[in-house]
C-alpha cells in the first residue's frame, strides 16, 4: 500500500516535471530580434523568452541563474553566433546541462552564420580592441540578413519540431511575403539616406550601413569594447568640426550611455540619434517590422 | 564530355553518310546525293549546336550547383567553426594570421592569466598566524614585496561529442623554485539526460559561492578570513561531482560529490581514498530587469587524519572528523540589467564548522578537540561608472574556548574575534586587463597590522566565461 502511494507520487512528480506532452516549443534566444523571428515563424506554437532585452548591451550581460534555468528547459536556442556572446552564452550552456542545445545540435541555432560578415578581421590582436574573428556580429541591422535568416530558421524549426512542419512553411511564406514588401518600402523612404556621413557609438551599424548607403566616418570609441575617453573625443571634435562639416549624424545604440553623444553633437552641432538596435530599443519598436520603420524615421527626422 | 558528345555525334553522322554511300553509289544521283548530305549535315549541325547550347546550359547549372555545394560547404565549416569557438570555454586568440585555419579551431581553447603584486606590511606577514584558528593548506598573507601570484595556464575542449575537458596549471615561485601544479583537471560529461552531469578528476568543491571560483575573478586579492580559516583558501580534491538542474522556471541546482580527502580541511585520504564529501543545493533568480540574486547552502563533510596545519616547519596533527557548512546569497545590481555601465554586487557568506578529534601538538602532547567555530563576511563592489570598482569587505571569525589544556598554544583563541576590514579599488581597461589598490585594516592576528597592496590580473588568449 505504501509503495504503491510511493509509486504514485514518484509518477505524478514525474508527470509534473515533464509537463505537458502537447506544450509549445520552447524557445532561447539571446537577442530579442530572434524571439520576434521565432515568433513570427512560430506563432503560438513556440514560446519565446530572450536573455537580453531592447535596451542591454548584449556583449556584457551576467549569466544570471533564470537564464541557466531557461536554457535548461529550452527545445531551441537561438543566437546571433559570431562570438557576440562570447562572455555569457559558453557559461550557461555549461551550468544547464541540456544536451539538446550544445553547439553542433539541431537544438542549436547560430544565425550569423547564414550570412555573409563584414569586417572579418585580416588580423586578430586584442591591443585591437575587442574584436571578432568571425566578423561583426551585428547582422541584425540588414533587413535582408533577416530574410535570409528567416528561411534557415523556418527550416531548423521544422526540423525540431517536425510535427509542425507544413504550419512552419506557410508563416515563412507569410512573413517573407510581407517582409520583402516592407523592405522596398524602406529603401524607397531611406533614399535620402545614401551617402550620409555617421559617426557610430560602437561597430554596431556596418550591416545597416551597407544596406542604406551610409559613409561611418568615426566611432565613439577608441576601439571596438574601450569606451569613449575624453582625449579620443577631443580628438573626433578637431576631425569633425565644431560647425559639424565632417559628419552628417552621430548614432548611438539604445543600450550605450548617451552622454558622449550628446556632447559631441552639442559641440559639433551635428545631430545625435538614438538608433533601436533590436525590437524594444525603443517604445516604436515593438517587433522587426516596426523595428526598421523606426530605424528609418529616427535617421530620417535627423537629416531633415 | 562536350568532345564525347561531338565525337559520338560526329561518328554517327559520318556512319550515316557512309551507310548512304553504301546503299546507293550511283554516280547520276550525285548532285542530288550531295544535296541530300548537305541538308543532313545542315540538320546534323543544327542538332550539334542545339545540343552544345543545351550543355552549356547544363554546365553552367552544374557550376552553380557546385557553387552552391561550396557555399554550403563553407556556411558549414562556419558553423562547424563557430560551433567548436563557442563551446565550454572562449576560444583561443588565434594567431595573427590571415584567416582561420580549419584545423585550429578543433585545438584546445589555451589562456593565460598573469597575476603579480607587491605588498607593504607593518608587521611581517611571516610569523603571522590566527590565534585559535591553525590555518592550513593555501591560506596565508600574501608574500611582503613584490611577487608573482600563480601564473594560470588554462587548456580546455570538448573530448568528443559526450565529453568536455578543462585543464588550469598554475606555474607558482615558492621557496626560489618554479613548479607546475594540477589545479584542476577534469572532464564531465555533455550528453547525460534529465538535467545531469558528471565531473570527474581533480576540481574546485561546487561548495560554498566563493570556493569554485578562480583567484583572477575574485574582487579582492585574498581570501575572506573564513575561508582561509575553513577550506584553506579554496577546497579543491580528487573525485567525482554529481550535479542537476530541475527543469523548474525558477534555478535549482543540487550537487554532490564524493573526493579522495586528502587537503584541508580533509587530509590523510582516509576510508581507503573516499575521505570527503559534499552536498550543496543552491537556487536564484531574477526580480524586475535590474536585480538578481543567488543563495545557496553546502555541507562539506570530510574525515582527517594527520592533517597539518599551522606553522609550516612545525605542523599540528588532527585526526578526526570536521562538519562545515555554508551559507551564501548575492545580490546583483545593474540598471537595465547592463552590467558594465553601472554595476552593485553585495555578497555574504556565513560557515560554521564542527570538529570531532584529536589535536596533536608539535611536542608530542595530544588531546581531544570538539570544538564548533564560526565566520563570516560581507562585501559590497560597486561600479559607478565603466571600468572603475570601489569594494569594502569585512571578515570575522569566532570560535567556542577549547578546553584549558590548550591555553598557550596555537589553538587557544586571542582575547578578541580575528577580523578585518579592507577596502579595494580596481581599474579595467578592458575585459582582459585589472590593475587593483587594496587596503586591510587586519585585526585577525596577535597584533593589529595596516597593509597595503597592489596587484595586476591580466588574461591572453582564451578566456571562459564567467558564471554569475
Amino acid at each position: 500500500m505504501i509503495r504503491a502511494s510511493f509509486m504514485t507520487f514518484v509518477l505524478g512528480a514525474g508527470i509534473m516535471l515533464c509537463g505537458p506532452v502537447h506544450a509549445a516549443l520552447s524557445v532561447f534566444t539571446c537577442e530579442p530580434e530572434w524571439a520576434s523571428l521565432a515568433e513570427e515563424l512560430g506563432g503560438k506554437k513556440v514560446s519565446a523568452r530572450s536573455a537580453t532585452h531592447g535596451r542591454q548591451d548584449p556583449h556584457y550581460i551576467q549569466a544570471r541563474p533564470s537564464l541557466i534555468a531557461s536554457v535548461r528547459r529550452a527545445d531551441l536556442v537561438i543566437c546571433t553566433g559570431a562570438q557576440l556572446e562570447i562572455g555569457w552564452l559558453p557559461a550557461l550552456l555549461g551550468k544547464a546541462n541540456n544536451p539538446d542545445v550544445l553547439p553542433g545540435k539541431d537544438g542549436m541555432f547560430e544565425a550569423s552564420s547564414f550570412v555573409r560578415k563584414l569586417e572579418v578581421p585580416d588580423r586578430v590582436d586584442r591591443s585591437q580592441g575587442d574584436v571578432h574573428v568571425q566578423g561583426n556580429p551585428h547582422i541584425q541591422m540588414d533587413p535582408r540578413n533577416i530574410r535570409t535568416v528567416a528561411v534557415r530558421l523556418a527550416e531548423r524549426l521544422s526540423r525540431v519540431d517536425p510535427e509542425n512542419a507544413d504550419f512552419y512553411a506557410d508563416r515563412l511564406q507569410t512573413f517573407l511575403a510581407r517582409w520583402d514588401e516592407s523592405v522596398a518600402g524602406w529603401e524607397e523612404r531611406a533614399k535620402a539616406l545614401d551617402g550620409k556621413r555617421v559617426v557610430a557609438h560602437h561597430k554596431s551599424f556596418p550591416y545597416l550601413e551597407a544596406w542604406l548607403g551610409l559613409n561611418e566616418v568615426a566611432t565613439l570609441e577608441p576601439l571596438p569594447g574601450i569606451p569613449p575617453t575624453s582625449s579620443h573625443l577631443a580628438e573626433l571634435l578637431e576631425m569633425l568640426g565644431t560647425d559639424g562639416s565632417g559628419a552628417d549624424l552621430i548614432i548611438h545604440e539604445a543600450y550605450q550611455n548617451p552622454r558622449p553623444s550628446e556632447w559631441l553633437s552639442g559641440k559639433t552641432g551635428i545631430p545625435a540619434v538614438l538608433l533601436p538596435t533590436t525590437v524594444g530599443g525603443s517604445d516604436e519598436a515593438t517587433d522587426l517590422f516596426s523595428l526598421f520603420d523606426d530605424m528609418i524615421d529616427r535617421l530620417l527626422r535627423a537629416v531633415q | 564530355m562536350k568532345c564525347l558528345l561531338q565525337s559520338v555525334l560526329l561518328a554517327c553522322v559520318a556512319m550515316t553518310g557512309t551507310s548512304t554511300f553504301a546503299a546507293e553509289p550511283q554516280p547520276n544521283d550525285v548532285q542530288v546525293l550531295r544535296e541530300e548530305l548537305n541538308e543532313l549535315r545542315n540538320e546534323y549541325e543544327t542538332r550539334i549546336a542545339d545540343l552544345e547550347r543545351r550543355l552549356n546550359v547544363a554546365e553552367q547549372s552544374a557550376r552553380e550547383a557546385n557553387n552552391a555545394a561550396e557555399l554550403a560547404q563553407n556556411e558549414a565549416r562556419e558553423a562547424k567553426e563557430e560551433a567548436a569557438s563557442s563551446a565550454l570555454s572562449a576560444p583561443a586568440s588565434r594567431a595573427s594570421g590571415v584567416s582561420v585555419a580549419p584545423d585550429n579551431s578543433f585545438n584546445p581553447a589555451i589562456g593565460v592569466i598573469f597575476q603579480g603584486q607587491a605588498w607593504a606590511y607593518g608587521e611581517d606577514p611571516e610569523s603571522y598566524a590566527v590565534p585559535g584558528f591553525p590555518l592550513g593548506g593555501e591560506a596565508g598573507p600574501v608574500p611582503e614585496g613584490f611577487s608573482l601570484a600563480e601564473t594560470e595556464l588554462n587548456i580546455s575542449a570538448n573530448v568528443d561529442d559526450k565529453f568536455t575537458a578543462w585543464l588550469t596549471l598554475p606555474v607558482v615561485y615558492e621557496d626560489g623554485e618554479a613548479a607546475v601544479e594540477i589545479e584542476e583537471a577534469w572532464v564531465e560529461t555533455l550528453a547525460l539526460p534529465a538535467g545531469l552531469s558528471l565531473r570527474l578528476g581533480r576540481s574546485y568543491s561546487n561548495i560554498g559561492y566563493l570556493n569554485n571560483q578562480h583567484s583572477h575573478s575574485w574582487d579582492f586579492t585574498d581570501q575572506p578570513l573564513p575561508y582561509q580559516a575553513f577550506l584553506g583558501g579554496q577546497y579543491l580534491d580528487d573525485g567525482l561531482q554529481l550535479r542537476w538542474l530541475a527543469p523548474t522556471p525558477v534555478y535549482l541546482e543540487l550537487s554532490g560529490e564524493l573526493v579522495r580527502g586528502d587537503r584541508y580541511p580533509a587530509g590523510g585520504a582516509v576510508n581507503s581514498g573516499v575521505g570527503a564529501y559534499t552536498l550543496s543545493a543552491r537556487s536564484g533568480g531574477d526580480v524586475g530587469i535590474s536585480h538578481s540574486w543567488l543563495a545557496g547552502f553546502s555541507w562539506l563533510h570530510a574525515e582527517a587524519e594527520g592533517r597539518e596545519s599551522g606553522d609550516e616547519d612545525d605542523p599540528l596533527g588532527f585526526d578526526g572528523e570536521t562538519d562545515l557548512y555554508i551559507a551564501s546569497f548575492v545580490w546583483k545590481w545593474a540598471p537595465y540589467g547592463n552590467w558594465r555601465e553601472r554595476n552593485f554586487k553585495l555578497q555574504a557568506e556565513y560557515l560554521w564548522r564542527d570538529e570531532d578529534g584529536d589535536y596533536a601538538l608539535p611536542d608530542g602532547f595530544a588531546a581531544p578537540w570538539r570544538v564548533s567555530q564560526r565566520g563570516w563576511y560581507v562585501q559590497a563592489v560597486f561600479q559607478p561608472f565603466p571600468q572603475w570598482r570601489f569594494g569594502a569587505r569585512i571578515d570575522q571569525l569566532e570560535t567556542d574556548l577549547p578546553s584549558a589544556h590548550w591555553v598557550d598554544t596555537p589553538l587557544f583563541p586571542g582575547s578578541g574575534d580575528p577580523k578585518r576590514y579592507s577596502m579595494m579599488v580596481d581599474w579595467s581597461n578592458s575585459e582582459f586587463s585589472r590593475l587593483r589598490f587594496q587596503y586591510n585594516r587586519d585585526e585577525s592576528a596577535a597584533y593589529d597590522d595596516d597593509q597595503f597592496g597592489l596587484q595586476y590580473i591580466h588574461s591572453i588568449g582564451a578566456h571562459g566565461a564567467h558564471t554569475f
